[in-house]
């Protein structure tokens, strides 16, 4: 073995007793919610729904300034007009349609005012779809967020309490959880509206009323395991109260769970709604929700068809945005998947 | 000697989120048939890495990106899949940490014992069943036959490690690679399982590859040692080389930081300050530098090559270079050149 | 026990059972009793399983003890209210360092709010200056640089991890520290560092250390007195020196010759003595003293055979 030939003074002893670098954080300071971030931005898929998201969001809350039209100004004269797009000549969207065999203008033949453009047309009462799909969307998110915050607002407290007392109050809560869960949420619509109106209310009362066990289940079984957790201990020993350790050590470290939990809320209220609106029990006329547009466009699907894809398309592009958002942030917030 | 398995300037890097983490830099040796090989180190020292790359056992994410793997010559790094399904369990076989999660908790331990000798040796049931019962005999499993139908969950944790041993050596393997297989266990159940592998190893022949931050196991179960640090070995040796003359200034510091059973209280213990490199950007170089109390500027700015002690005793650091000071070893090591020294009068 | 020393903490028939009345009911701690000395490092020995951890976790009072006494300074606290002035009192003058640096610091938290945890509950700082001057103290305390006050835990090594608990309980400037594996799950050049520290630290402010351990060699350096501890029950007693030197409880002296020793020679002629863990236990036995200030589990005619 050859010896390498180095200068004579590089073989000084460096003094390195006391030498503050040894205690040196090499990495870059970076929050877990900033790590958490970086996950998320990384998937593709939950970016393009998180946009997706925002937008539809967005048009929701700016609806009465965003719609065209009063969704629920009846123009008998121009009912179930198609869509049309200005003067430009898109096919679908040029005020065509199918009569007979022939494609006719359908605004001109019910001498629509020049400059009448529906963007997704009209339907039977004549009101302008576009504007009622916004506003039927915005009614459904109400929903989404309604029946979330009770989720939240129920489902958490409930089942940390329920896991961090745990012995027999644990098992009162738990049994009380099971006979909630066992009563199906249509029976309970149904007998919310001999008591109430059917409308808004009572379908987030009946989401409020079933909804939120998942939640607690799911809150209580992480609960258990963080309060054998050293930090939750140490905290103990300290004297800290359980409020304040439910509010600094448990909410903090349940937050992921709550998150993606919430995730899967949202789109289960908003279909649960369209679902009820669809059969006949939920959001009543004249009010649209996507439920209700849906069931009016199916009626006429088969003559126009526009009537139901429209509010289809959105409804399908909620639940699905939020699904993969949902998986994308479960992904986002597991340390596990770090490649 | 009759070298089996030769690694040669080995790299792995694993690709995070915050860039390349090389984790290990270009490690060699080699092992004999038969010799039990410690790798000693900290964690994240890269010391399981080595050997899971052996097997190919690594995360997706890993990456071996120079050096070779030889197993009786032949390249490991060029086998297809099928070919190393061949050589795992069968012809090289490992041990891991837990034995809780190593053991399949909803199937018979006969059945578990027998597996790999049904998937490599295509014997008949009977016959790899007669097998299984003769190796739980051997691992110290009261009553094989009548427990061959037990489930993991009946059994304690000693117990269970040795079955997981059973699996590992039903097939007489070459090479047994053992990561950590004691930490997990008690102090009594340990010193066992130690004394079962030195009985096996007499038994089947079989090398061993013995994985440990715990210098305490390594004495008694190496033939010879390696120590490892942020991804590079330091210092290897045979086992007396390593703990009577050791020669690198963290090997000097694992040994001496471990108080004796004569340590008295007085005494401070001789610590280590700092903590290990972050391997993402490795220093330029010696990486022990920053901890080490003997530093010089050389080891800052240029990585030691290993330094011949003896013929089978090496160690990586700048100062066995001939220009380099003279310099005083804690007192414990001082002892244990003495120590040494009695060993070679012998 | 030696009369001239002053006992902070006098364990009186602990009993610490679980899961009571049922199938499952474990005796995790059955009816043991020791002092501490003001001012002593006191190591409790035991395998996983033994019962160790909880009895400091009873000590603490993580858990409400189901039969004995537990006397801290003269005042039986195993029976105090879990919220009350009194317990307030406790929590600051007995704290816990804890096994796993991983996870015994909340991953949400700075570092400055996980040590000033103590400081607020037992709001021992007026203001947020005043708070950061002590975050700042006790970091420099336990040799880590305060200006990473504002970091998260796991920007941290193991062994910076396990200062930042230390300093967490040293907060309240407490008398007695029970320490739970505080080593265990480090790595060998970082335990020196730890229990280098913690022996400064004890000598600077006089405190009293209950060091629970499964590492013998480790437990051996830093204690005083050593208690091993075996299903539940305390086996052996005495001072660190004489119980290595002369154990007498068949499980302590298998322990100890399980020890692995970092020394070829040594580990080349060691022999194992084995336990039979069956016979282990019978009526009549309880914990006496059988040599000054040497206790053994033992009946009364083995007992007579020392004297």
């Amino acid at each position: 073995m050859e010896i390498p030939q180095i200068p004579k003074d590089k073989f000084k002893l460096l003094n390195n007793a006391g030498n503050k670098e040894q205690e040196k954080i090499g990495t870059p300071a970076l929050t877990y919610m900033q790590d958490v971030r970086r996950r998320l931005f990384k998937n593709k898929v939950a970016v393009v729904c998180l946009t997706l998201l925002t937008i539809i969001v967005f048009i929701s809350v700016f609806a009465p300034i965003i719609a065209p039209y009063n969704p629920n100004a009846q123009h008998a004269t121009l009912s179930n007009l198609p869509p049309k797009l200005g003067n430009l000549n898109i096919p679908g969207f040029n005020g065509y349609q199918n009569m007979g065999g022939k494609m006719v203008d359908a605004y001109a033949q019910v001498h629509a005012p020049k400059g009448t453009y529906y963007l997704l047309g009209t339907d039977y009462l004549g009101r302008d779809l576009l504007s009622r799909i916004i506003y039927g969307t915005r009614l459904s998110l109400i929903v989404a967020v309604l029946a979330t915050l009770v989720d939240l607002l129920i489902g958490i407290p409930y089942g940390i309490v329920s896991g961090w007392k745990g012995g027999m109050t644990d098992n009162v809560m738990q049994r009380i959880v099971e006979i909630v869960s066992s009563v199906p949420n249509l029976i309970v619509v149904i007998l919310m509206m001999i008591i109430l109106k059917p409308g808004l209310i009572s379908i987030v009362l009946a989401i409020a009323i079933t909804d939120w066990v998942t939640m607690a289940r799911l809150i209580r079984a992480q609960t258990f395991q963080l309060k054998e957790q050293e930090y939750v201990l140490a905290a103990r020993t300290l004297g800290e109260s359980s409020t304040k350790i439910a509010t600094k050590h448990l909410i903090p470290n349940l937050s992921s769970t709550i998150i993606i939990q919430t995730m899967f809320t949202i789109p289960n209220a908003i279909f649960f709604e369209a679902f009820l609106s669809f059969i006949g029990i939920g959001i009543p006329a004249p009010n649209a929700s996507l439920g209700t547009l849906l069931s009016d466009g199916q009626k006429a699907f088969r003559f126009l068809p526009y009537q139901m894809w429209a509010p289809a398309i959105i409804l399908s592009i909620i639940m699905i945005a939020t699904n993969l958002l949902g998986d994308g942030l479960r992904d986002a917030f597991d340390p596990q998947s770090s490649d | 000697m009759d070298k089996i398995l030769e690694v040669k300037d080995l790299h792995v890097n694993f690709a995070t989120y915050n860039g390349t983490v090389q984790a290990i830099r270009g490690v060699n040796f080699d092992l004999a048939a038969g010799e039990t090989l410690a790798i000693v180190g900290e964690s994240g020292s890269g010391k399981s890495i080595t050997v899971r790359s052996i097997l190919q056992l690594l995360a997706k994410n890993a990456d071996i990106n120079k050096g070779t793997i030889l197993y009786h010559g032949e390249d490991l790094l060029k086998k297809s899949k099928k070919e190393m399904d061949a050589i795992r369990g069968n012809k090289i076989s490992m041990i891991f940490q837990d034995p809780m999660t190593s053991l399949d908790p909803t199937m018979t331990i006969g059945k578990q014992v027998a597996e790999p000798l049904l998937i490599h040796n295509k014997v008949s049931k009977k016959e790899a069943l007669g097998r299984a019962e003769e190796v739980l005999r051997l691992v110290g499993i009261p009553n094989p036959k009548e427990r061959m139908n037990d489930y993991p969950h009946q059994f304690s944790g000693g117990q269970r490690q040795r079955i997981v041993i059973a699996i590992a050596i039903v097939d007489y393997p070459e090479i047994l690679i053992a990561d950590e297989p004691t930490t997990a266990l008690d102090v009594t159940v340990q010193a066992q399982i130690i004394d079962l592998l030195k009985e096996l190893q007499q038994k089947i022949g079989t090398a061993i590859i013995f994985i440990t931050h715990d210098l305490g196991v390594v004495a008694g179960i190496a033939d010879r040692v390696a120590v490892m640090y942020a991804g590079k070995f330091v210092e290897y040796g045979s086992v007396d080389e390593v703990f009577y003359n050791p020669q690198h200034p963290y090997t000097w510091g694992l040994l001496d930081s471990m108080p004796t059973l004569d340590t008295s209280e007085d005494d401070h213990l001789n610590s280590i300050p700092g903590t290990p490199p972050n391997l993402l950007n490795p220093p330029k170089g010696d990486a022990f530098a920053p901890r080490n109390e003997y530093a010089m500027q050389i080891d800052l700015e240029k990585q030691p090559p290993f330094f011949k002690v003896s013929k089978t005793h090496y160690a990586a650091t700048w100062l066995l270079h001939p220009d380099a000071p003279k310099v005083t070893p804690p007192k414990g090591i001082q002892k244990r050149f003495e120590k040494f020294k009695k060993l070679g009068d012998k | 026990m030696a009369e001239d020393k002053e006992a902070i903490v006098q364990v009186k028939h602990l009993k610490q059972y679980f899961n009571i009345g049922k199938p499952n009911e474990v005796k995790a701690v059955d009816d043991v009793s020791f002092d501490i000395y003001k001012g002593e490092t006191f190591g409790l020995v035991g395998e996983s399983g033994s019962g160790k951890s909880t009895t400091g976790r009873s000590i603490i009072r993580l858990y409400d003890p189901t039969s004995g006494q537990i006397l801290f300074n003269g005042k039986d606290i195993s029976k105090i209210k879990s919220h009350g002035p009194q317990m307030k009192k406790f929590r600051r003058e007995m704290q816990m360092i804890f096994q796993d640096p991983y996870a015994s610091l909340n991953p949400r938290m700075k570092v400055k709010d996980i040590i000033a945890e103590g400081l607020d509950v037992h709001g021992l700082v007026k203001n947020d200056d005043e708070r950061d001057k002590r975050v700042r103290e006790l970091l420099d305390m336990v040799h880590l640089n305060p200006e990473h006050m504002t970091r998260y835990p796991y920007e941290f090594s193991g062994g910076q991890r396990q200062r930042i608990g230390i300093a967490r309980a040293l907060a309240v400037d407490p008398q007695f520290i029970i320490a739970d594996e505080p080593i265990s799950a480090l790595d060998v050049s970082i335990q020196a560092q730890v229990v280098n520290l913690m022996q400064d630290i004890q000598k600077e402010q006089g405190l009293t250390y209950m060091f629970i351990a499964h590492d013998l060699s480790m437990v051996k350096y830093i204690s005083d007195r050593i208690a091993v501890m075996y299903q539940g029950k305390i086996v052996e007693l005495a001072d660190a020196d004489e119980i290595y030197s002369h154990p007498l409880h068949p499980y302590t002296k298998s322990l100890l010759s399980a020890i692995p020793v970092p020394d070829p020679e040594i580990e080349k002629t060691r022999q194992r003595i084995d336990f039979d863990h069956k016979s282990s236990f019978h009526k009549g036995q309880k914990l006496q003293e059988v040599m000054p200030g040497h206790f053994l589990y033992c009946d009364d005619t083995k007992a007579a055979t020392f004297k």
